[in-house]
């Protein structure tokens, strides 16, 4: 079993679009962030996983409008932009799932009768595209400087017909995967703070691609501490 | 969220500032901002930087029919979104006028212009076409959007390839970019705008207005121009009057930054090409400066995951096992089936509560009734006497707010109540004549 899960990746690789090679087993593609690059926003960030790329931009805590406040939290709002047309429902169910992932984590009481609004625009999709808007708009919020209890982090994991599991999908590999599921974490306990799915998968494997996702959450995290540790640094 | 307003004495120091041939950015009154054009791993996507402002352009197609009037022309489709990320005053979704600007702008400055071949997107005449669309996204905005939005749009469009299509007789075959290379569009000229800002009834001329010196402005001139000097658009707008002399003059410096900013294009273009070529590595990964301590990469990370097996086994081992539910319907009446376990229904308290309301409905409905024809009389009275309309109204809300009060008390008391401020006859008489009339 093992050993076919390893060559069927490899196989995989060869098959990628991907302009570099993947290892062998289950890896994240190249991860690249850069903060604070437009002038306008409070905070902003731009993430790339492999050839995925989304940029976010926070406005808050800013003023809100009067029907939108709320007396004792803060107001969280989440705009995501497709690239192409205008956005749809696909974009409104994963505005949703963020911005409830963002909502666990901000401090929102802190600044109540305020609005956070966060707008993600992507600019280039080839797979985990859920996951890197997760990453963005922590990123984003570090930058921003609103407060949260933990740092989250989104990791997309799929499942294809053999039950082999690869984590940090391109394009290509969640089209033909059986199910694609997609977690957001926090840095602190590693405990799920949204799930979401696509396609057929048993109870197992589902904790299967929990507890990987878990293992990439670290190295995400330890992505965004040295890249914070690199910007916060004298030199 | 409502745009900052600038405060006077910023107002005065810009202008005062452009008095004295001096911009907050260390610029000369004719000087460009630094253009930066990068692009993405697709086809047809780039990021256009000038100074701080933003676009992203991004062309995509499709095989549509044509239009009736033009059988054989390819359809040009330009978008371009102010997102909220650009700026906290702009909303999303909503048409502003300075959208709707801008879109005219970019329109009449890319499509007719004709500065691409519409009859080269011809697939079968009459029946199906290339529509190109073109998406323009405001990333940040400061200040001079349609300069940005313009060579975004003419960059993408230089850059995108849609995929081969043959025709073999009524057989039309699209090949993928595997089987047959994407071939680019033909573009005939590359219009570019440039904008010039005038201060002071025209006294002053700035070239690429920031976003402060735009809101200070008086006028704006909008030159679209290619590298041959041929002028595409021109519009002037924000009500001053130009001197052709200025017209012209401006329309000089265009033609040097228009010459300028084509050889930028081509060379970032054909850069991108070398680099797709030799297969080095494009898209926005490579774009982003290295030395930037806002930036940071990470390679592929390999990550163990031999150990998931066994930890999902663990965590299930120790869940509890799901109480076993055997659902048996139980077939209550022909057509009304139960399955699960038979909870009590919490709704039962309900009807209880509904068959109060609608004793209590009865009694507003009555209630109702005289107000109506209380409020048809005291809109009579009441342009003789408006407090009366007022204690009413009071009254109104009232008995709408108890309904448990008994009605003919309450009714009493209205009538009670009209007695002593209106005449007694008049509202009697007044109540037949609305129910005659209903």
């Amino acid at each position: 079993m093992e050993w076919a899960t390893q060559t069927d990746t490899k196989v995989r690789t060869e098959t990628g679009t991907e302009s570099g090679p993947r290892g062998p087993g289950c890896s994240l593609r190249h991860f690249a962030c850069e903060q604070n690059l437009l002038s306008r926003p409070d905070g902003s960030a731009s993430f790339l996983q492999g050839d995925t790329s989304v940029l976010a931009g926070v406005y808050g805590p800013a003023e809100v409008k009067v029907s939108k406040e709320i007396f004792n939290k803060a107001t969280l709002e989440v705009i995501l932009r497709p690239k192409i047309g205008l956005p749809g429902v696909a974009e409104k169910t994963r505005e949703r799932l963020i911005r409830n992932t963002c909502e666990a984590v901000v401090l929102g009481a802190l600044h109540p009768r305020t609005s956070i609004t966060v707008v993600l625009q992507v600019v280039s999709d080839a797979g985990s595209l859920l996951a890197c808007c997760l990453n963005a708009t922590c990123m984003a919020l570090v930058d921003a400087g609103v407060p949260m209890q933990a740092l989250f982090c989104g990791v997309t994991c799929t499942l294809d017909s053999d039950g082999a599991l690869v984590l940090d999908p391109t394009a290509k590999q969640e089209k033909e995967a059986r199910a694609v599921l997609t977690f957001a974490l926090d840095s602190v306990e590693r405990k799920l703070l949204m799930s979401t799915t696509k396609g057929l998968y048993s109870n197992a494997e589902f904790h299967q691609c929990l507890a990987a996702a878990q293992a990439a959450s670290q190295h995400v995290f330890r992505f965004y501490r040295e890249s914070l540790q690199r910007r916060y640094s004298k030199s | 969220m409502k745009e900052t307003p600038l405060s006077n004495c910023e107002r005065r120091f810009l202008l005062r500032a452009i008095e004295e041939k001096k911009r907050l950015d260390g610029r000369q009154t004719y000087d460009y901002r630094n253009v930066k054009i990068s692009f993405g791993t697709d086809y047809g996507c780039c990021i256009v930087e000038l100074g701080k402002t933003r676009v992203l352009g991004q062309v995509s197609c499709e095989l549509v029919s044509p239009k009736l009037n033009r059988a054989t022309e390819g359809i040009l489709f330009f978008n371009l979104e102010l997102s909220q990320m650009a700026a906290p005053a702009f909303e999303p979704g909503r048409q502003s006028d300075l959208l709707v600007k801008l879109n005219r702008l970019l329109e009449r400055c890319l499509r007719n212009s004709k500065c691409i071949d519409t009859e080269s997107l011809c697939v079968v005449a009459g029946e199906k076409v290339w529509q190109i669309r073109v998406d323009l996204h405001l990333l940040n905005h400061d200040g001079n959007i349609i300069d940005a939005a313009s060579i975004a749009a003419i960059v993408a469009l230089c850059h995108f390839r849609r995929p081969d299509v043959s025709v073999q007789g009524d057989e039309v075959t699209l090949y993928t970019p595997e089987e047959r290379d994407p071939v680019p569009l033909s573009i005939h000229h590359m219009p570019i705008c440039v904008s010039f800002a005038f201060f002071q009834q025209g006294t002053y001329l700035l070239v690429d207005p920031n976003e402060r010196e735009e809101r200070v402005m008086d006028g704006l001139l909008v030159i679209a121009m290619n590298k041959h000097r041929e002028i595409c658009t021109i519009q002037s707008s924000g009500g001053i009057m130009l001197l052709k002399d200025q017209v012209l003059r401006c329309s000089k410096i265009a033609g040097v930054k228009v010459a300028e900013i084509t050889e930028l294009i081509q060379k970032a273009l054909e850069n991108d090409q070398k680099v797709r070529k030799e297969g080095g590595k494009f898209g926005f990964a490579e774009s982003i400066a290295n030395q930037r301590i806002t930036a940071f990469k990470m390679e592929k990370a390999p990550i163990d995951t031999s150990d998931v097996e066994e930890k999902a086994e663990g965590i299930i081992a120790e869940a509890e096992p799901p109480a076993e539910v055997v659902s048996k319907p139980v077939l209550w009446t022909p057509g009304t089936a139960q399955i699960g376990e038979g909870i009590e229904n919490s709704w039962g308290n309900l009807e209880d509560s509904e068959k109060e309301e609608e004793e209590g409905g009865d009694d507003e409905a009555i209630i109702l009734d005289s107000i109506k024809m209380e409020t048809g009389e005291v809109s009579d009275i009441g342009n003789q006497d408006a407090p009366i309309v007022l204690s009413d109204s009071e009254e109104e809300e009232m008995i709408i707010l108890e309904p448990d009060k008994n009605p003919k008390k309450i009714r009493t008391q209205t009538v009670n109540t009209k007695q002593e401020k209106a005449p007694s006859k008049k509202p009697v008489k007044k109540r037949k004549k609305k129910r005659a009339a209903n």
